[in-house]
């Protein structure tokens, strides 16, 4: 029986990846432990091991093959030996699939619970020449482009020099900056934020990376405190220009400590700015601004978006102002407010919604804080309708805020009381349907639009 | 389990000379600073002009006019004093924690508007705003005026970050107390500083009671200088009492220091005579503990028979304390009359920019 080796998946959001090169031909014996083949995610390169001994049988997925879906197979093994070794010790790496008994049923959506929204978000389309670029090619960039500018920029954090990020975002940065402006920090997140705060004090412009948000809380004391006061305090004569950034929000079967989102945590605090970008111009041109300012910025980015492309405009602004909303989709009928992931689904529920011919007006809000109200009423004023879309948990959170604001300021607008559209009220489990379940998704969206619109 | 390989240190017992002795060994050779007659009368001047401040802002206190927490520096003169004399204030940037109203005065900074700032003056060196924890002067590179417990530490390895990345050849003094020396980012700090072989020098100001735990009560190992060796930082212990033994612990560390060698730890024993606060009963400790120090090591007092010693007129001596008195007296005065900030000041300086 031969078994079959199937592509792995190397990281928690890996969806597909690239079967860069085989490390072994056709009737090769290899042995546990025996290199196979480099794998190429969106976030790394990484050797893919042997877990059985046999001969390769066959080459099923040439070397080069992009696109190669998580689970596909992609070589068989002529196991003569498999049975002297059934159950294979699994490796410290990701284990790949290969002495899975049976493959898994074929899913639609294998890792991400969050769907893409449809056209503006997947890949482009061969008709459609624009260039594109991933969120986090956007992000580096911006970084880079800064470090360029102004030598006072610096990134410091987990990982972000020799291992390119955690993330990847940083990647490259090391080889133009050098190990001055680009810093590995040791597993302390409260002892580098604190160091990044005083660095701006003293007049530096410090880039804090978090691995992820969810760490940073070990820092929160010396953003909210520390950088967040500063100025105040001192009756405007100390700044403190940091940018706190990383990403935040639910990733994928990743459980409860490694999945929350902050955004209305940082958003309560006077003297931050809190910035939450959806697509790859917008972030690089937010990003930009955030390290341009005077003020302490936390900067909200998500793992989910790291990897997907977006389009790279031509005529993209170089600084996206702080604190302004945009209109993603225009629309009559009902407003869907939204920042971060939740503007991919909110645009797909927007489509959703006109095939049933309700016009939505999808508004992304970019910058939490200081927020922009005005056009949040705006859009109210037009539709007479609004929901929130937020991945994120309910109670106080930035839906919390934006309904307030509606009914406060807004109330002879309203038509129909303002919805929450959230993730469930739980730690984020991590079996995937439970995790599925707790998310925010575009049936619930759609749901909440056409309750709002009576229909 | 195989045996792993020894690890790296060749030589265990030099990494602890290392650690332990080889600054306080320099210290030790010559352990007071030979001040002229000028610098030590200078000296002096500072450390009386603090006591007759922090005297007249607990008075005012209890007036009600200055409000909230109100952490006295009375006791403690010449361990600000004499490190900070021995700093270059073009380059140099020091930080502190809550009880900071002796830092900027040994920094020179007007009385005026720090006692302002304790009545929560429009005038107050941060507009009324920060109170008596947190005032800052970015001229003097006075960094404040922090808080959270330990958090100045980490601020302070940041503006020493700060130094080396410009390579301006500053070096930041960051003050603690015992307290504050058990905080874990701490150690964080002292990690990467080390590491880094940023220019600091970490400063335990140890007056033995953090709030009302004594060393003791609270901390495994109470000789805060070794606090350090785990991280590879050499400590110094130095009288915290003497501000000539201060001056010259500081000469030791901060020429170590400006060579490039990373940071230095000195713990400064030295003792606080009032309360934790305005509000501490004191109950923790007894008078007579606090008189004995009183009689037998007050700084002040100390120096004074030193001058006289020195031949120093003792009109001299009286003189200066008429005029600092005087000072004290007209910054309590302007503290009091000065105006409250426009209630419009309520919403200036949230954000450095509008968006």
């Amino acid at each position: 029986m031969a078994i079959e080796l199937k592509m792995p998946a190397l990281s928690p959001t890996m969806e597909e990846g690239k079967l860069a090169r085989w490390l072994v031909k056709q009737g090769d014996v290899v042995k546990s432990g025996d290199l196979l083949a480099e794998i190429e995610t969106d976030k790394a390169t990484m050797e893919f091991e042997a877990l059985d001994e046999g001969t390769i049988g066959e080459i099923v997925v040439p070397e080069g093959t992009e696109g190669v879906k998580v689970g596909t197979v992609i070589a068989l093994i002529d196991g003569e030996g498999e049975t002297a070794s059934p159950a294979a010790k699994p490796q410290s790496a990701p284990a790949p699939a290969a002495q899975a008994p049976a493959p898994p049923p074929a899913k639609a959506d294998p890792v991400s619970p969050l769907p893409l929204a449809s056209g503006t978000t997947a890949e482009p389309t061969g008709s459609n020449n624009q260039p594109s670029i991933t969120l986090r090619e956007a992000l580096r960039d911006a970084m880079a482009e800064e470090m360029r500018r102004d030598d006072r920029v610096f990134v410091m954090g987990e990982e972000v020099a020799e291992y390119h990020g955690a993330y990847k975002v940083t990647q490259g940065l090391l080889e133009e900056f050098g190990a001055k402006r680009v810093i590995d920090t040791p597993i302390t997140e409260y002892g580098f934020a604190g160091i990044g705060v005083g660095a701006a004090m003293g007049g530096l412009r410090p880039i804090i990376e978090f691995m992820t948000f969810n760490f940073a809380m070990q820092a929160i004391d010396h953003i909210i405190n520390s950088a967040a006061k500063t100025n105040y305090m001192s009756g405007g004569q100390m700044r403190c220009p940091v940018v706190f950034r990383g990403p935040n929000g639910a990733a994928a079967r990743v459980g409860a400590q490694h999945s929350q989102n902050y955004a209305s945590w940082y958003a309560h605090v006077p003297g931050l700015v809190v910035i939450a970008p959806y697509d790859a111009a917008d972030a690089k041109g937010l990003l930009k601004s955030a390290i341009r300012s005077e003020d302490p910025v936390v900067f909200l980015e998500n793992e989910l978006l790291y990897g997907r492309n977006f389009d790279a405009p031509d005529d993209a602004v170089e600084l996206v102002p702080i604190g302004k909303a945009r209109i993603m989709r225009a629309g009559r009928d009902v407003t869907i407010v939204s920042y971060s992931i939740g503007v991919g689904l909110a645009l797909a529920a927007a489509d959703q919604l006109a095939a049933e011919g309700i016009e939505a007006e999808v508004l992304d809000l970019r910058t939490l804080r200081p927020l922009d109200r005005q056009a949040v009423l705006d859009s109210l004023a037009r539709t007479n309708r609004l929901i929130v879309a937020e991945e994120g948990w309910p109670v106080c959170s930035i839906a919390s805020e934006i309904s307030a604001l509606c009914m406060e300021e807004g109330f002879d607008h309203l038509d129909a009381p303002v919805l929450r559209v959230c993730n469930e009220d739980v730690p984020l489990p991590y079996a995937a349907n439970l995790e599925k379940a707790a998310l925010i998704n575009v049936a619930g969206i759609v749901a909440a639009a056409k309750q709002v619109c009576y229909r | 389990m195989a045996k792993k390989s020894k690890p790296l240190a060749a030589d265990p017992s030099a990494d602890e000379n290392f650690a332990l002795r080889s600054l306080q060994t320099a210290h030790a050779a010559s352990p007071r600073y030979a001040a002229s007659d000028d610098e030590f009368l200078a000296l002096y001047e500072q450390m009386l002009l603090i006591r007759r401040f922090e005297e007249r802002a607990g008075q005012l206190y209890g007036l009600g006019l200055i409000g909230g927490f109100c952490h006295l520096y009375i006791g403690q003169e010449a361990v600000a004093v004499g490190l900070q004399s021995a700093l270059d204030p073009a380059r140099d940037s020091v930080i502190t924690g809550y009880r900071d109203h002796g830092h900027m005065l040994a920094y020179g900074i007007d009385p005026n508007v720090i006692m302002a700032e304790l009545t929560g003056r429009a005038a107050g060196i941060s507009r009324g705003k920060g109170g008596s924890m947190h005032m800052f002067s970015v001229d003097h590179r006075f960094y404040g005026g922090h808080g959270i417990v330990g958090a100045q530490v980490s601020l302070g390895t940041g503006l020493a970050f700060a130094h080396k990345y410009r390579e301006d050849g500053g070096v930041c003094v960051a003050y603690f107390g015992d307290g504050a020396a058990n905080q874990g980012q701490v150690y964080e700090s002292f990690n990467m500083a080390s590491l880094w072989k940023l220019p600091i020098v970490f400063v335990i100001e140890n007056n033995q009671y953090a709030m009302g735990t004594a060393v003791k009560r609270s901390s495994a190992e109470t000789h805060f200088y070794r606090r350090g060796t785990g991280f590879r930082i050499p400590g110094m212990d130095v009288n915290g009492m003497d501000v000539l033994e201060v001056r010259a612990g500081a000469e030791v560390a901060l020429d170590y220091v400006r060579k490039g060698n990373g940071p230095v730890l000195m713990e400064l024993n030295t003792y606080r005579y009032r309360g934790h606060s305005m509000s501490d009963p004191a109950k923790y400790r007894s008078r007579e503990e606090v008189q004995d120090v009183r009689e037998h090591r007050d700084p002040i007092d100390h120096a004074k028979t030193e001058l006289l010693e020195r031949g120093i007129a003792e009109d001299l001596l009286k003189d200066m304390e008429k005029q600092i008195r005087a000072k004290v007296a007209a910054a309590a005065d302007f503290a009091e009359n000065s105006p409250e900030p426009e209630s419009a000041e309520l919403y200036t300086d949230v954000l450095v920019e509008s968006y």
